[in-house]
């Protein structure tokens, strides 16, 4: 998270978006984020992967809980590709299986983050004042726990599970958006809009939901989808550790977990869960990044990374 | 000065989560048997203040931990401040040793990415900086253990010496989880590192050191370098709360007694005393590096100073 929240707060407060209305405006900006190195590859990888989640129960070769005794430990075969388990379960399935946790808890952490800090943000840069200060301190204060050890914190008080783990990591990223948000929202409530709304006699809230929201929320795309793919670490550090997904269900940090043990005899159960991760995460890295630079001119053309 | 509340809403935060961790410190202290003795579980409960209003408690446990009393771990019944002294050196080398690694990788990569943009050297340290943002620690960790520990034998999988023992020994033990800690930071380093020094190579004043007849070399290394790594300095102090966290799950796998390693295990034994410490303890130090990296940032650039 710091190194995006970094960029945040080094960075000048992020010119105001172009608006994506139109249909034309639209196809322009999809064929601009394409443009971008590697940003149809980290398309085309998020994608394959939300299909293999939906799909994983026509996709997996085998049930996640299937346990054949037969074939317990088993290198990477034709029958299985990944090999298998302690317990003979097929490695390549419960992988498969995992990403629906993966990518769940990546998109409802980051949900979580986004609703609440794009509130906070909002009031925070619209309202100013001492709304500002508190808001802001309170980010700061948050902001000094280093990520991972806030969100196992968290996830310790709420109890080990997937829900309270998605809501530790929901929590933990909510100062990066509401940073993010109010900063824009503080160049936006100087607009002639804005001031116009205020002159109609428009109340604060409706000219904060109507008017500030919507022109705030490009940034909070990109950066939600970097997020994600921070998320999805963190949900599996967690796992790893114990506190977030409980077995016997299939997450990739669980599976790192359990596999741990047989880190000598059964390598294989400790590497692909983790390309699996490797792979994702790079996958939505890419796509934001390629957002990063459809909606920011000063990226666009330069080749940034 | 922002510092002061900011810093009291750290503390505030750590106890408000400790008060939402689950299980009766009173009951953990005295075991289950005797606290079937009423007498014996009202006594520890008074001890530990807890039969005091909530916003009291937090008063007195502030005072405790300013006069440097943090509690007692239920688990080893030591003081936690002595359990957090005795391992946060270790921590500390790991994530020094981890940084180091990273700037060794990171800033020839990214100088030379940034002075030959869209080559394919760029491209390949694009893709190096890219790999290892996506790449999780703990199971990098685990990987240099397979390959190098368990398969090759050149170093142990796993382990601490000290290095007043043996700096050998110690370097030996070090080297594998500091490279799976500096991985991420190698990446992240490597971006700021390309990123600035672009930016800085587009300036006028790099304009005229060409026109002078400088050669590439020493515009690079004498007048763009030096300013483009103002920016790379803030990066490496703010990575500082990422290396610590990492550090958790690091220490873990390598079976290193650091500060990160006693949080997992008092999450594991439920010995929150002691977790709370370590989160304390290591936002506290992320805080100040913080702030100083700030201080840094205006010292090393004296236009953020007069400006």
């Amino acid at each position: 998270m710091e190194h995006v929240a970094a960029a945040a707060r080094t960075a000048p407060p992020p010119a105001v978006p172009t608006s994506v209305r139109s249909r034309n405006d639209l196809t322009v900006f999809f064929r601009r984020v394409l443009n971008t190195r590697g940003a149809s590859f980290g398309l085309a990888v998020t994608a394959l992967m939300i299909v293999l989640a939906v799909l994983a129960d026509v996709v997996a070769p085998y049930s996640p809980a299937d346990q054949d005794y037969d074939s317990i430990l088993q290198s990477p075969s034709v029958a299985h590709w990944m090999g298998t388990d302690n317990l003979g379960r097929d490695n390549l399935s419960r992988i498969i299986f995992g990403s629906r946790v993966s990518i769940q808890a990546g998109v409802v952490a980051v949900s979580i983050a986004v609703t609440i800090g794009t509130l906070l943000g909002v009031a925070a840069g619209y309202w100013r004042g001492w709304t500002d200060d508190v808001l802001m301190r309170l980010c700061d204060a948050l902001w000094s726990f280093p990520a991972i050890i806030l969100a196992l914190f968290i996830a310790a008080a709420l109890g080990p599970g997937l829900v309270n783990a998605m809501i530790a990591i929901g929590i933990v990223f909510i100062p990066v958006i509401a940073r993010l948000v109010r900063g824009s929202a503080m160049s936006i409530r100087e607009r002639e809009f804005v001031l116009a709304a205020k002159v109609l006699g428009a109340a604060d809230v409706r000219i904060m939901l109507s008017h500030v929201l919507p022109n705030v929320l490009a940034p909070v795309i990109v950066q939600g989808s970097l997020l994600i793919a921070y998320a999805i670490i963190v949900e599996a550090t967690l796992s790893f550790l114990g506190l977030g997904v409980q077995p016997p269900e299939p997450s990739w940090g669980s599976m790192l977990k359990a596999a741990a043990q047989y880190m000598q005899v059964a390598p294989w159960l400790s590497f692909f869960p983790g390309v699996a991760i490797f792979v994702t995460v790079l996958g939505l890295n890419l796509l934001g990044d390629g957002l990063r630079r459809a909606l920011d001119p000063r990226l666009r053309g330069r080749g940034e990374a | 000065m922002q510092a002061i509340p900011t810093l009291l809403l750290v503390t505030l935060v750590t106890f408000s989560i400790t008060m939402l961790l689950p299980g009766d410190p009173a009951l953990a202290f005295l075991g289950e048997a005797q606290a079937m003795d009423k007498v014996a579980y009202n006594a520890m409960r008074q001890e530990l203040g807890l039969d005091q209003p909530i916003p009291v408690q937090y008063v007195l446990w502030l005072n405790r931990a300013v006069h440097g009393d943090l509690g007692t771990s239920i688990r080893t019944r030591e003081p936690v401040v002595e359990a957090i002294r005795n391992r946060f050196p270790i921590t500390l080398q790991l994530t020094a040793v981890a940084m180091a690694i990273a700037l060794l990788v990171a800033l020839p990569v990214g100088i030379i990415s940034a002075v030959r943009p869209n080559s394919w050297l760029d491209s390949i340290g694009t893709l190096l900086a890219m790999s290892g943002q996506a790449v999780p620690s703990f199971w990098f960790g685990i990987m240099l253990i397979v390959v190098f520990a368990l398969w090759l034998g050149w170093l142990p999988p796993s382990g601490y010496t000290s290095p007043t023992v043996s700096l050998s020994t110690n370097l030996s033990m070090m080297l594998l989880p500091a490279l799976a800690l500096g991985v991420e930071q190698a990446a992240v380093v490597m971006r700021q590192v390309r990123s600035a020094l672009i930016d800085v190579l587009h300036q006028e004043y790099v304009t005229t050191a060409w026109a002078k007849g400088l050669s590439e070399r020493a515009v690079v290394n004498r007048h763009a370098l030096k300013n483009a790594l103002i920016p790379v300095v803030t990066i490496i102090g703010l990575q500082t709360g990422r290396l610590f966290g990492g550090a958790v799950v690091v220490e873990t796998i390598f079976a290193m007694p650091g500060l990160g390693r006693l949080a997992a295990d008092s999450i594991f034994f439920r010995d929150f005393p002691s977790l709370q410490g370590v989160v304390l303890v290591l936002a506290l130090a992320v805080f100040f590096s913080n702030l100083l990296t700030d201080a840094l940032y205006s010292y090393l650039d004296p236009r953020i100073r007069y400006a």
